[in-house]
């Protein structure tokens, strides 16, 4: 059958569309849960960054509760994970925005023990100088390590910020932006945790899931 | 190997090479050349889609009339890139990671669809593959070399972050060539990438011009002996 010109380039244009389409639908349909395990594996590995994993026996994946407040630096609503030990509560990861970096954003993962001691802070992402401002990664320098274990009132209120004005923590030589934007994320949620405890930790309490 | 091939190896290596001659794809290769696994890993998916591309494109050339050969080999490199991004994200994950949007902007790369258009879409399919490959592999050359150069002078390292492209194996595979933090940081910085670029250009372009000179010198002195002749 020979079809007229006009019929046969939508044809074909649409057999291409269709092709395309299936085979991309095959290897989402194959590799969906293979990339599924990889984010559940990278957020595990943040989450055991700043709680113990021998800490809490909970799946804390699924033991989350969805909190919206400005001290957290967004005004997006963001999911936090509780961290529980036979059902009592050990911790709650909180993922936070320090809006004011150098080069803008810089997302956190805060780990805050129950008893408000801060278990330990990572950086998720960021823009800040190479060489500069990225030492507020754990992979550059041991600086975000200095926040655990503090929580507030150690140090006090007034020194919960950079050396440079008046606090406890370093800045970097030449860049102060960077760290002084991370110290104000963490103390502003331990504020917010600190007035918010309670809350938190029954709000979630229906997924107490075991630890799979 | 015959001639053709062999023509179309050093076209895509050397003589006509995506970034140092053609300038195509310059998106990628400046924002991801920062370390020589970042441009490796950027390279090869780069290299894959091209391939791909080729190979499909050359396959249905006799099926493809002109007017709608834009759309198909759109839906093709579409096609193929979000395939390469999703086995990038199962298998590679940390690279994908910090390669981030650039693995999906391979299809902006004007270098793929230039190739389907002026080589893939007029040629069989062995040497539309060939083609895909040198394309490919003088882009990935070049951002492995831009990379390097770039964290060389920026970290003082080569092949940092290895483990992101060869498993955790790797990650005891970075040379560190100067210790410290004492790099040049503008090599690091968008503005390092142009530089750097600059510079392999200008590199290429002084050996190509030897090159001619030693070419052309047997015939410029051809006069000079052509009375005693
Ligand atoms: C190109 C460039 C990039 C910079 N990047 C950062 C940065 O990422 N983080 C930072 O805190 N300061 C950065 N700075 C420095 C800040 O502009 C500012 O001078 C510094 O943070 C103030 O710290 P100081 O008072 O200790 O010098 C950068 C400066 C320049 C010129």
């Amino acid at each position: 059958m020979k079809l007229a010109p006009t019929l046969r380039a939508p044809l074909v244009l649409g057999l291409f569309a269709l092709a395309g389409a299936l085979l991309v639908a095959g290897i989402h349909q194959f590799t969906a849960p293979r990339i599924a395990d990889n984010e559940r594996r990278v957020l595990l590995r943040g989450i055991h960054d700043v709680i113990p994993e021998d800490a809490y026996d909970n799946d804390v994946l699924r033991d989350t509760v969805t909190v919206r407040d400005p001290r957290l630096g967004t005004d997006e609503p963001v999911t936090a994970y509780i961290a529980r030990r036979r059902g009592r509560p050990v911790g709650i990861i909180l993922p936070v925005v320090a809006p004011n970096g150098y080069g803008g954003a810089i997302h956190l993962l805060v780990g805050i023990l129950a008893d408000g001691t801060v278990g330990g802070v990572r950086v998720l992402s960021h823009k800040e100088t190479p060489g500069l401002g990225d030492k507020i990664e754990r992979s550059h320098s041991d600086w975000i390590l200095a926040f655990t274990g503090r929580r507030l009132g150690d140090p006090p209120a007034a020194r919960w910020a950079v050396k440079r004005d008046g606090g406890v923590f370093d800045q970097f030589t030449g860049a102060t932006i960077s760290p002084r934007a991370v110290v104000r994320a963490v103390k502003n949620a331990l504020l917010y945790f600190q007035e918010n405890r309670e809350r938190l930790f029954a709000e979630s309490a229906e997924a107490r899931a075991p630890k799979p | 190997m015959n001639a053709e091939y062999r023509h179309l190896i050093s076209e895509g290596l050397w003589n006509n090479n995506v970034g140092l001659v053609q300038l195509l794809g310059l998106c990628p290769l400046l924002a991801v050349t920062n370390t020589a696994v970042n441009g490796l890993g950027l390279g090869l998916a780069t290299l894959f889609v091209l391939v791909a591309s080729n190979v499909t494109v050359s396959a249905v050339r006799r099926w493809v009339t002109p007017e709608i050969r834009i759309p198909v080999f759109v839906l093709v490199i579409a096609s193929a890139v979000t395939a390469i991004e999703l086995l990038m994200a199962a298998w590679l994950y940390d690279l994908y990671r910090v390669l981030g949007i650039f693995v999906p902007l391979i299809v902006t790369n004007c270098a793929i669809i230039g190739r389907a258009e002026s080589y893939a879409s007029r040629n069989p399919v062995p040497q539309a593959a060939v083609d895909g490959l040198a394309m490919g592999a003088g882009f990935t050359a070049l951002l492995v070399v831009l990379g390097a150069l770039r964290e060389l002078a920026g970290h003082g390292t080569l092949l940092r972050e290895a483990q992101f492209l060869f498993g955790t194996g790797a990650a005891h595979w970075k040379i560190t060539v100067w210790p410290g933090d004492h790099g040049l940081l503008l090599a690091i910085l968008p503005p390092g990438a142009f530089f750097g670029l600059g510079l392999l250009i200008a590199i290429k372009n002084v050996i190509d011009a030897r090159r001619a000179g030693r070419a052309a010198q047997p015939v410029a002195a051809q006069p000079a002996t052509a009375p005693t002749a």
